[in-house]
């Protein structure tokens, strides 16, 4: 039976966000050799996939999905990662830090929430060399930092993955120039004009299925300069730190070095949304410790060659 | 609730960056860690207040030189409508990222310093916003508390203005005077001029009809992908991917696919995995045709009752974005939507002046920032409709073949 499609009832800001992330996406398909699709465990990610089944569906995806794992996920966003994969029967390649730190003898952070994101770039690096890849789409949104708003839909990155944000290419109405060279790539962002309140919206909107860790649970955490950060086998406890069980949830889903909770009763996606509209702290500024190093830090990142 | 995109033509003297900064705070769109991060930076330059235009400069060099250099895009809701702002700078040396900015708008709004009224730069972001073809057009006359909130001053900057706008055809002009710094007139009607009779700046914002932009009677389809799953039971599957950037398609129409000219009719439209009877712009859908013709990512999909040009040569107003001069004899690629074709610079006619919107004498070479009258030859025929009917399907970019780096951009004229 036909579905009605009626465009007068068609066309809210979600509706225009999704067809525009699919026109993206589908870019990625038409313009590349060999893409892939960077997938964390976050819901940014997962919103990804959702909208990539959308846009090549009932193909299968012209690209993996490729998880960089730290070895510092949380346990429930793992498993929700290879519960997805299966659901959807697409192919995933998982690239450790871990192998990259013994192979390459690289130096680990140290201290009490010694993080592995700095080192992740390096086995994104090698991952896509391995692969030859030429695309690599990512759930960034220009929303979440100065330095991303900055930044291209179609970003193209030298072959140490460095992005310079001087020489970047225009990038007029819907068209986009994924023209590289041997060794280039570019890091492709569909969602880049979403905001994080739009994820949410969109989420509840599609009844997307999250990892638990979304949504309010009790945990075990210490409190470190007014952010809660759950314990665990990866950060560093000292004798001072104040340790309680709260009730808590993740705003972001990324290390467990270095991402923080929140502490909420939100059990459903309509109190998460609630509790995001109320709120007076960007996403990143209230979850993400490594944000905090310099007003500059993400930019420097980018410029390294990280997402 | 839907979208609307503006961008802010001005400079950090206008108070662009200021207006920006107002928009998001008063909006509540600016979180304390953000304002936290900003007040830091704000001490650190030694100035006494919060500097709101520090929200929007996101490289180092532009927070270190105290300008912008390069497009920023911020985001601001409330109830009524999602905001989407291109910041882009205001000097002419930045012409390009303006450009850029003002491809997507729906909206621009024209900061007037209003000591200064319309000057050179008013004039510029003018043809430049009328060159792009926006919709529509919000002068805000600037530092109202400057000139007294005087109702006379901002009478002749309109009236100065409007014969600008009539030279080159803007349409939808709104005026409103305003102060970004002490937030008049910008989400809330300020007190301070009682003479003005619209609307505060959000308030225009929120309510100037963007649904009628889009064109719902050229049908135009550029195929992006073709979705061939090859499985056993989906062996005979073939449905064309793309986003439907003007019109509507509905089962049964009659289309032909350019460049072939091969007919067909469509059999099928899937949208978000479901069968639909009709699919219309801005949706991503997938179409299936009833006959087994080529078709492939680069054609356009049109009802063969109504068909865009299709002509292997070109006429267009050509925005210079390359550092290395353009020359006649120049061969580039040309991409319109997907499709991608080897092009030739055959002629340059004139020059733009952008502050004045004289033609002068074509030059021998183009150069950064120059916008030009060209003829372009192309390899293979482009399917495309004039600029300023269907912007859509009237834009397309020059890349450098040897570089890849995007350098131009065409409105075809």
């Amino acid at each position: 039976m036909a579905f009605e499609n009626n465009h007068t009832a068609w066309g809210d800001y979600l509706d225009q966000l999704e067809s525009e992330s699919i026109h993206i996406m589908r870019e990625v398909a038409g313009q590349f050799e060999r893409p892939a699709l960077l997938f964390s465990g976050g819901k940014d990610s997962i919103v990804m996939v959702h909208l990539a089944l959308k846009a090549f569906r009932p193909g299968k995806l012209p690209f993996p999905l490729v998880h960089i794992d730290t070895g510092h996920n949380f346990q429930e966003a793992l498993d929700f990662r290879d519960e997805l994969v299966e659901a959807i029967g697409e192919k995933l390649i998982v690239r450790k830090v871990a192998d990259t730190i013994n192979k390459k003898g690289l130096t680990e952070q140290k201290g009490k929430f010694a993080s592995r994101n700095a080192l992740q770039t390096f086995t994104l690096l090698d991952c896509i060399e391995e692969f030859q890849f030429d695309a690599c789409i990512g759930g960034a949104r220009r929303d979440e930092e100065k330095a991303r708003a900055k930044e291209r839909i179609f970003s193209v990155r030298d072959e140490f993955g460095q992005w310079d944000p001087k020489l970047q290419r225009p990038e007029l109405w819907n068209t986009y120039n994924g023209r590289i060279s041997k060794g280039e790539n570019v890091r492709v962002f569909p969602i880049s004009n979403w905001t994080e309140l739009d994820v949410w919206n969109y989420i509840r909107r599609h009844h997307i299925k999250l990892p638990s860790i979304y949504f309010a649970h009790e945990r075990e955490v210490l409190e470190f300069e007014g952010q809660l950060v759950a314990t665990s086998e990866f950060i560093r406890v000292d004798e001072t730190d104040v340790i309680s069980k709260k009730k808590v949830r993740y705003r972001t889903v990324g290390d467990m070095t270095c991402t923080a909770a929140v502490e909420s009763d939100a059990a459903n996606i309509d109190d998460i949304i609630k509790e995001i509209i109320a709120t007076k702290t960007s996403e990143r500024g209230e979850t993400r410790i490594d944000d905090r190093v310099s007003e500059a830090a993400m930019e420097d990142r980018k410029k390294g060659g990280y997402f | 609730m839907d979208i609307l995109r503006f961008i802010t033509a001005g400079s950090v003297d206008d108070g662009k960056s200021t207006l920006i900064g107002r928009l998001l705070y008063d909006s509540k769109s600016i979180m304390i860690d953000q304002l936290a991060a900003i007040e830091k930076q704000s001490k650190n330059k030694d100035e006494g207040e919060i500097d709101l235009a520090l929200l929007t400069d996101g490289l180092r060099a532009e927070r270190e030189q105290g300008i912008t250099i390069d497009v920023a895009y911020k985001y601001f809701s409330t109830p009524k409508r999602k905001f989407i702002i291109a910041d882009a700078p205001g000097h002419i040396q930045y012409t390009r990222n303006m450009v850029t900015g003002a491809s997507n708008a729906d909206l621009a709004i024209i900061l007037v310093d209003a000591r200064n009224g319309v000057v050179e730069q008013t004039r510029r972001h003018s043809i430049i916003a009328s060159l792009l073809n926006i919709p529509h057009v919000v002068v805000a006359i600037n530092k109202m508390d400057l000139v007294n909130n005087s109702q006379d001053v901002y009478n002749n900057i309109v009236i100065d203005y409007a014969n600008v706008a009539a030279k080159l055809g803007l349409k939808d002009i709104t005026y409103i005077p305003i102060s970004a710094i002490n937030g008049d007139n910008i989400v809330e009607k300020s007190d301070s001029f009682p003479w003005y009779e619209g609307a505060s700046l959000l308030h225009i914002l929120e309510n100037v009809v963007v649904a009628d932009d889009i064109n719902l009677t050229d049908a135009r389809f550029p195929v992006q992908y073709v979705i061939r799953p090859q499985t056993d039971d989906l062996h005979d599957y073939r449905g064309y991917a793309g986003k439907i950037i003007s019109g509507i398609y509905k089962k049964g129409d009659q289309v032909t696919v350019l460049p072939s000219g091969l007919s067909s009719t469509v059999s099928l439209i899937e949208f978000a995995g479901n069968e639909v009877e009709e699919a219309f712009a801005p949706q991503s859908v997938v179409l299936h045709l009833a006959d087994d013709i080529d078709t492939s990512r680069g054609d356009v999909i049109v009802h063969s009752d109504n068909q865009p040009a299709l002509e292997n040569e070109v006429e267009a107003l050509l925005c210079w974005m390359g550092n290395k001069p353009l020359a006649v004899g120049n061969k580039y690629l040309l991409q319109i939507n997907s499709r991608v074709v080897k092009a030739v610079i055959k002629d340059i006619a004139y020059k733009l002046n952008v502050n004045s919107l004289e033609q002068e004498p074509a030059p021998a070479q183009a150069s950064l920032n120059d916008i030009v009258r060209v003829t372009i030859k192309t390899a293979a025929p482009i399917p495309f409709d004039h600029y300023k009917k269907l912007r859509v399907n009237g834009g397309a970019i020059l890349i450098d073949e040897t570089s890849n780096v995007t350098v131009g951009a065409c409105m075809i004229a």
